[in-house]
C-alpha cells in the first residue's frame, strides 16, 4: 500500500493497470481527459497496449477483440461517448466477454456540457443497449473507492463473464485526494479463460458469438444470461450505512451525491433530525430488499441525485407506500452544497 | 483409362452449374439424380475425357469436387 | 438417396481436395455464390502457410456470418462492421495470432468504413478479405455502397441514381492512397485462373502479417446470383462485363 495525492481519474488508470489490465482503448472526451492521459504514459511503459481509437465504437470493439483474446482490458469515456459504446457492450454481454467499461458522466443530454452529472443511471443500469442484459455497475464516491472499485470490476466481470462498469461523475474524476493504491494483483490470480481465441492447437476450434438464429438456442443462451444475473443479485450486492439503526429519515444518494448526502446527514443529526444514509456502491444489482427493509422503520425515504430522478424509481420500487418517498435532485451539472440538501431534509423532518 | 476423375460429393453439391460450365472438355454435365436437398447433382457425363485439370474443383463454389490424376511413370503428375 | 460410392482404380493420385482448415460443415451460401470460391481460397492459404493454429478469424454479419462453422481455426463474430476494430484488440492482446476479416461491401465499406480506413492507416498487422458482390446478400438484395450506376437492387428499383445515390465506392484505391496498408490488391474468382491469381494474392497477404509487414486487403469481386436474380453462370458474366469495368483488376499497392 503507498499513499498519494491523485486526481480521480488517475487513480482509476492506476487501480486498472494494477488490476492486470493489459490492453486500453479510449477515445478523448472530456472530464475523463487524465485517464486517457495516464494511461498513454504508463501502460505501455508497464507492458500493456494502449491505442487511441478512431471512435468510441470502435475502442469498445477493440475491447470487444482483446477480451476474446483472453486479456484484461478497458475502456473509458464520459456520457455522449458510453451512448456510443452501447452496442458493443451489448454484444460483450451476448458474448460472454469481460471488460471493464468506465464512464465518468457529464451533463446531458445531447452534448450536455462537461460538468459533473447523473443522468446516466438509466442507461447505465437498465441496459441502454439492445437486448436482454445487465451491466454489472459500481458507483464510487471518493477517489479511494474508484481504484477499489475498478479492481473489483475486473474481478467481477472476469468471474461472470460479463462486463462491467466504474460510474462515477466529472467531480470524482477532476477531485483530488489521498489514496492508498491497492498492490498490484498477482496475474496468476486472474481466473483461467479456456474460451478465449489463443489459437486451436490440440483442441477444438474456439468461437465467441453474440447470436443463436435458432430460437430455442437463443432463448437458452438468454436464460444461461439470466441465471448468472440472478447469481450476481445475490452473491455481489454493496452498499454503504450511515447511521440507519435509529434514523426516520433515510437518504439514498449514490456516488458524488452520495458524498455530500454523508455530511448531510451528520449536520442534520447535530440539529437533531434522526437522519441516515444508505448509499448504493453496486446500482445494478441494486440494494432493493435492505431499502425496503429499513423502509418499515422511516417516516420518509429521502432520494437525491445529479438528474431529474433516475434512481430515484428504484428506490420506489423499493419503498412502495412505506413511507413516503420524495425527490431532490439538481440538474445540467449544477452541484448542491451540503445546506441546500440539508433544508431539505429539514422541510421533510418537520414536515 | 482417362488420365483423370473428378469425384463429386453429392451432399455437396448445390447443382449450381459452374463446373460444368468450366471444364474444358465437355466432362461434367447434370445427373438425373437429386440429394436430399433436393439439387440437380453434377456428375461425369463424359468420364473418358477428363484430364485431372482441377478446373472444376477450383471454381467450385462448395467445395464438392476431388480430382485424381493417374501416375504416370515420372511419378504424380 | 444412396451416396454413389466413387471407386478409385489403383495408380491415380488425389491432386485436388478440401483444404484441412475447413470443417466437414456444409456451406450455407446460396448456389453459385462466389463467397464459397474465396472462403476455400482463404482456408487454403492458412494450409499452405501451416497457421490454423494460431489464427483467430472474424466473421462478418450477413451470409459469412456462419464462417466459424466452416472453419476449423479460433473465430469471433463482429458487430456489422466493427471487424477491423475487432481485428485491432485481438492482434494488440496477443501479436502472435494471425487474425484475418472476412467481410462484404456493406459491412467494410458502408457501415465500417471509419473502422477500416483507421486500420489501415495504422498499419494493423491483419489480413482482411473484402467481397465486393455490390449488394446487401443476406438482409434481402439492398443497394450497397459498391452497387454499380443503373444496377436494380430492391432499394434501387428505378436503378441506382448516382445523382442521388452517389457512385460506388472505391474502397481499395481509397486505402491504396494511405501510408499504412502495404498491400491492396483487387481479384476475381470468376474462372480457374482468376481463382488461382486470387489464392496467390490471399497467401500473399497472411504472408505479409507473418513478416509483420502490417495491413493487407484483398479485394474478391464476386456475384449474387440470387439477388442478381441470374444464373451463376450470368453472375460470372457480370463480373467480368460490368464488375470488373466498374473495378479494375490488379494490384493497387504493393504486391
Amino acid at each position: 500500500m503507498s499513499r498519494v495525492l491523485m486526481r480521480g481519474n488517475e487513480a482509476i488508470a492506476e487501480a486498472a493497470i494494477r488490476a492486470g489490465c493489459q490492453c486500453y482503448f479510449c477515445y478523448p472526451i472530456t472530464p475523463q481527459g487524465e485517464l486517457v492521459e495516464y494511461m498513454a504514459r504508463e501502460l505501455p511503459a508497464r507492458g500493456g497496449a494502449f491505442l487511441q481509437a478512431e471512435s468510441e465504437t470502435a475502442a469498445i470493439n477493440m475491447v470487444y477483440g482483446a477480451s476474446a483474446a483472453g486479456v484484461r482490458t478497458m475502456t473509458s469515456s464520459s456520457s455522449p461517448g458510453i451512448s456510443l459504446k452501447l452496442e458493443g457492450i451489448s454484444y460483450m454481454a451476448g458474448a460472454r466477454l469481460p471488460g471493464v467499461i468506465v464512464n465518468i458522466m457529464r451533463g446531458g443530454p445531447g452534448l450536455g456540457n462537461i460538468a459533473p452529472a447523473q443522468g446516466d443511471y438509466f442507461q447505465a443500469t437498465k441496459g441502454g443497449g439492445h437486448g436482454d442484459y445487465r451491466l454489472i455497475v459500481l458507483a464510487p464516491s471518493s477517489v479511494q473507492e474508484a481504484a477499489e472499485l475498478v479492481m473489483l470490476a475486473f474481478d467481477l466481470s472476469d468471474r461472470y463473464r460479463t462486463p462491467a462498469m466504474l460510474l462515477a461523475d466529472g467531480m470524482l474524476g477532476q477531485m483530488m485526494e489521498p489514496v492508498e493504491l491497492p498492490d498490484p494483483i498477482d496475474p496468476a490470480t486472474i481466473p483461467g479463460r479456456p474460451w478465449a481465441l489463443t489459437g486451436a492447437v490440440d483442441r477444438a476450434p474456439n468461437v465467441v458469438l453474440s447470436f443463436d438464429l435458432d430460437p430455442q438456442g437463443l432463448k437458452e443462451m438468454n436464460k444461461g444470461l439470466q441465471r448468472t444475473y440472478q447469481e450476481i443479485t445475490e452473491r455481489e450486492l454493496r452498499w454503504e450505512e450511515v447511521d440507519t439503526e435509529d434514523a426516520d429519515l433515510l437518504i439514498v444518494a449514490y456516488g458524488s451525491m452520495g458524498r455530500i448526502a454523508k455530511s448531510v446527514v451528520r449536520s442534520a443529526r447535530e440539529e437533531g433530525i434522526k437522519a441516515g444514509l444508505v448509499r448504493p456502491i453496486t446500482l445494478w444489482p441494486f440494494p432493493y430488499a435492505r431499502i425496503r427493509e429499513l423502509s418499515e422503520r422511516v417516516s420518509t425515504v429521502l432520494t437525491a441525485e445529479l438528474s431529474a430522478g433516475q434512481m430515484w424509481e428504484d428506490v420506489r420500487l423499493a419503498v412502495g407506500d412505506r413511507a413516503a418517498t420524495p425527490f431532490f435532485g439538481e440538474l445540467g451539472g449544477v452541484v448542491p452544497t451540503p445546506r441546500d440538501v440539508l433544508s431539505e431534509v429539514k422541510r421533510y423532518a418537520n414536515g | 483409362m482417362p488420365k483423370g476423375i473428378a469425384v463429386i460429393d453429392m451432399e455437396r453439391c448445390k447443382g449450381c452449374g459452374l463446373c460444368i460450365a468450366a471444364c474444358p472438355f465437355g466432362v461434367l454435365g447434370f445427373s438425373e439424380q437429386y440429394n436430399s436437398s433436393g439439387y440437380n447433382v453434377a456428375c461425369m457425363v463424359q468420364p473418358e475425357k477428363c484430364t485431372g485439370c482441377t478446373i472444376c474443383a477450383q471454381i467450385c463454389p462448395d467445395v464438392a469436387i476431388e480430382v485424381y490424376r493417374k501416375e504416370t511413370a515420372k511419378g504424380a503428375a | 438417396m444412396p451416396m454413389v460410392e466413387t471407386r478409385i482404380p489403383e495408380g491415380y493420385t488425389k491432386v485436388f481436395t478440401r483444404p484441412e482448415a475447413l470443417s466437414d460443415a456444409q456451406y450455407t451460401y446460396c448456389p453459385g455464390c462466389h463467397h464459397g470460391v474465396i472462403t476455400r481460397l482463404v482456408a487454403e492459404a492458412l494450409d499452405e502457410l501451416g497457421i490454423r493454429g494460431r489464427t483467430v478469424g472474424i466473421a462478418p454479419v450477413g451470409c459469412a456470418v456462419f464462417l466459424y462453422r466452416f472453419f476449423n481455426c479460433d473465430f469471433v463474430q463482429a458487430a456489422h462492421g466493427r471487424a477491423c476494430a475487432v481485428a485491432t484488440g485481438l492482434k494488440r492482446a496477443n501479436p502472435d495470432l494471425v487474425v484475418f476479416s472476412y467481410q462484404g461491401d456493406g459491412d467494410l465499406g458502408a457501415i465500417g468504413t471509419a473502422e477500416t480506413v483507421h486500420a489501415a492507416n495504422r498499419g494493423e498487422n491483419i489480413t482482411v478479405i473484402f467481397i465486393n458482390n455490390q449488394i446487401y446478400g443476406m438482409t434481402g438484395g439492398e443497394m450497397a455502397p459498391t452497387t454499380l450506376p443503373g444496377q436494380r437492387t430492391v432499394t434501387s428499383p428505378g436503378g441506382r441514381d448516382t445523382r442521388l445515390m452517389g457512385y460506388p465506392l472505391k474502397v481499395s484505391e481509397m486505402l491504396a492512397q494511405l501510408d499504412g496498408p502495404c498491400y491492396i490488391t483487387r481479384q476475381s474468382v470468376h474462372d480457374a485462373r482468376h481463382v488461382g491469381l486470387t489464392r496467390k494474392a490471399i497467401v500473399q497477404a497472411f504472408r505479409n502479417q507473418l513478416e509483420g509487414k502490417g495491413f493487407s486487403l484483398v479485394e474478391v469481386l464476386a456475384a449474387c446470383p440470387t439477388n442478381f436474380k441470374m444464373s451463376p453462370e450470368q453472375g460470372n458474366t457480370w463480373v467480368v462485363e460490368k464488375a470488373m469495368k466498374a473495378f479494375p483488376l490488379g494490384d493497387l499497392k504493393g504486391a
